[in-house]
């Protein structure tokens, strides 16, 4: 095992892709992505990684370029944010429906308009519904990792789906952080070489995205649905397995100090860094507080978030998005799918928070954790709050 | 390189990678096209679809008419998508995950799919110098969806979205010209083709197969549907397309125009434009004018053949 060195966090994805031995990266530059493939051209320049690096004209290009090499055969990696997801949307249902297990890593980031280069989860919500597994890491190390688990159970011969790995986009893509990278030897042994099941092959000729007329169409979706639910598992096993070798466990949904809580914060991605110092700080003071946290997010893990927060009475839902004119941030609405219905179900408490790169801090987890309190005492809130709104909400004085 | 033109049918290879039984209209000369591309490229072929007619009527769930292998991804992009693949084989082939071995990589677009949605797409994979081949099927509208105007639909033809009427005459702008755009990209090799004119084609598909890096190939796709005229006529209305000089057969290797098939004496315009319906309704004045500009561009294209030729001073090609 490597030791813990200090490392920019894009650097860090870009040497794991590296050492996951990938063929093909397609990618196009966006801010706040540019350092993964700045370095992971640099490796390929420097001959460290025998792969093609095809520096596209657009995102979409990017997307289209990746589904052709893994319909190749090609182990593919590519990474992007924001507008650059947005352009992808398209190809994204299309990589998923024709199995080409692609890993991306997207450096959160808001969506125009106003146009803004820094964190919050826009880009990554409005693309919760494109079949594609995707993880959350909230630092550096996680990010390193998952990228590495991302190519194996994508790849898994019952999943053969491709994999988006979340990370905040400058707070945590441009930290410098203590990170303990995986040698070439530990990952070798840890991912095998990607065996695809079917590939566009000249010995073998298939077809592949052709059209599905009404009488298809219905299964062919169930089938989508069917292999990224049932993905759960492969998911699950690799994530044990590389605890079992490596000694760093991840599991779908993590708690913090949940224990007795009355209530649990509900966070994604880096602000649950933040959200847990908070905690600590809050139980010293006494009060009963904990924390959830997704890192799986499609598949969605609801058993796991039941039984985390089993026994709590409050759950203050930190969304980093939102539907306007519609429900509120779409995790909390997720939750209430979860546990609708459900007896003895925690009240949910709505706030969205940290839009395009505003800092969360503790002031901030002071307030909602005082309206979460309110509640607790039999108060009503408004359905969801943006929180940190300058002169408060429209309609209000 | 073979020269097919010295060839006669019964030579040619028997084998198709196309099949009959799909679903194209009848007289549909861009499967016909397609058909010929695909028995000249020969069983070592891997193919990107566009969206369009030639992906509808080929692959119906569970049939397919394809027997290279064949991927359909969207409208605009199949260029990117081969560009992926070919770069993946790429790949593979050096780390010796898969034997090296000539393989020809194909993407096709219609005109819509190409000019108009597509173009990005096709720019930035030439420019990028992927050993691909690029085909568009031109048959100067967006006929899958109902025969609307493209930037391919020539003037004066009248579309769905481009109707004559009473105070219209059809489209009324001019065809974009695609060849050339690809030509300035400086890419190794463009050319028109046309299924009317089977060797010329076999030879330039060929060519465009055996040329490292890009190729395009801009293809004459008569469409009796959509340019309303009697499906039996498609292949002679091919034919007149390039003895008015609407359609010339040409190409450019490494920069030098080439006249494949030259036309001393170019026909009137009257008699392309007659049999089809899309310009029925055209005066005699607007005849007059699409033919003055037909011939001064099939002139332009002339001077470009002898511009490229020409040798410098010191004895070195231009272009």
């Amino acid at each position: 095992m490597a030791k813990r060195k200090g490392m920019e966090v894009s650097i860090a994805i870009a040497e794991a892709a590296s050492m996951c031995n990938v063929d093909v990266v397609s990618a196009y530059p966006i801010t706040p992505q540019t350092h993964v493939v700045e370095h992971l051209a640099d490796i390929v320049a420097d001959g460290e990684l025998d792969a093609e690096f095809i520096p596209v004209e657009s995102e979409h290009a990017a997307m289209s370029a990746c589904v052709g090499a893994a319909a190749a055969g090609a182990r593919t990696f590519t990474a992007t944010a924001s507008q650059g997801l947005a352009l992808m949307h398209e190809i994204l249902f299309i990589a998923s429906s024709l199995r080409t297990p692609i890993v991306m890593v997207v450096a959160n980031r808001a969506l125009s308009a106003p146009i803004n280069i820094w964190n919050d989860h826009s880009d990554v919500m409005t693309e919760r519904d494109v079949g594609w597994i995707q993880i959350f890491a909230e630092n550096g190390q996680e990010a390193a990792d998952l990228v590495v688990q991302a190519f194996r159970f994508g790849e898994d011969k019952r999943v053969l789906l491709p994999v988006m790995v979340h990370f905040d986009g400058f707070v945590v893509s441009h930290v410098v952080e203590p990170i303990e990278m995986l040698t070439h030897a530990e990952v070798k042994t840890f991912l095998p070489d990607y065996a695809p099941q079917q590939k566009l092959d000249i010995d073998a000729p298939i077809s592949m995205g052709p059209v599905g007329i009404p009488a298809v169409y219905t299964e062919a979706k169930m089938a989508g649905e069917a292999v990224l639910r049932d993905a759960y598992g492969p998911i699950v096993e690799c994530l044990d397995d590389f605890g079992k070798r490596f000694g760093r466990t991840y599991k779908p949904v993590e708690t913090y100090r949940r224990e007795d809580a009355d209530i649990l914060l509900v966070t994604m991605g880096g602000i649950s860094e933040t959200a847990m110092t908070w905690v600590d700080r809050a139980r010293a003071a006494g009060e009963k507080v904990g924390l959830v946290r997704f890192r799986l997010w499609r598949p969605l893990p609801d058993k796991d978030f039941k039984e985390a927060v089993k026994g709590a009475r409050v759950l203050a839902v930190v969304d980093r998005h939102f539907s306007p004119g519609g429900p509120g941030g779409p995790v909390a609405q997720e939750i209430k799918y979860i546990l609708y219905g459900q007896k003895g179900a925690p009240s949910i408490v709505e706030f969205v928070a940290g839009l395009g790169g505003r800092d969360v801090g503790f002031a901030d987890f002071d307030n909602m954790y005082k309206k979460a309190k309110a509640v607790l005492g039999g108060a009503t809130v408004p359905p969801f709050e943006i929180v940190q709104v300058r002169g408060g909400h429209h309609g209000e004085a | 390189m073979e020269k097919l033109n010295v060839f006669a049918a019964r030579l040619l290879p028997r084998e198709d990678f196309v099949a009959q039984g799909h679903r194209a209209c009848q007289g549909c000369a861009e499967v016909l096209a397609m058909r010929l591309v695909h028995k000249a490229l020969g069983r070592n072929t891997i193919v990107a679809s566009a969206t369009g007619c030639m992906e509808i009527i080929t692959s119906p769930y569970p049939e397919t008419a394809w027997k290279v292998p064949w991927i359909h991804v969207a409208f605009e992009n199949s260029a990117s998508v081969i560009s992926g693949v070919e770069a993946g084989y790429k790949a593979l082939m050096r780390k010796g995950r898969y034997p090296k071995r000539k393989i020809n990589f194909v993407a096709y677009g219609g005109d819509g799919a190409t000019m108009d949605i597509g173009l990005q797409w096709l720019s930035g994979a030439v420019e990028r110098g992927h050993d691909m081949i690029y085909v568009c099927y031109d048959n100067e509208a967006y006929m899958n969806t109902g025969i609307q105007r493209s930037s391919a639909t020539p003037f004066g033809a009248s579309t769905t979205t481009s109707p004559a009427g009473k105070v219209s005459i059809g489209q009324t702008t001019q065809k974009k010209n695609m060849p050339e755009i690809m030509a300035a990209h400086h890419i190794p090799y463009v050319a028109t083709i046309n299924p009317s004119y089977p060797f010329d084609l076999f030879e330039k598909v060929r060519k465009a197969a055996a040329t490292p890096g890009p190729a395009y190939l801009h293809a004459f796709s008569a469409c009796p549907t959509g340019w309303r005229m009697a499906p039996e006529k498609a292949v002679q209305i091919g034919r007149v397309a390039v003895e008015t000089g609407v359609f010339p057969l040409y190409e450019v290797e490494n920069g030098r125009y080439r006249i494949t098939l030259e036309t001393p004496q170019l026909r009137p315009m009257r008699d392309y434009l007659k049999p089809q319906g899309r310009f029925r309704h055209l005066s005699e004045d607007l005849i007059d004018e699409i033919e003055k500009r037909v011939h001064r561009e099939y002139r332009e294209l002339a001077a470009k053949v002898r511009v490229t030729n020409e040798e410098d001073r010191d004895g070195t090609r231009q272009g």
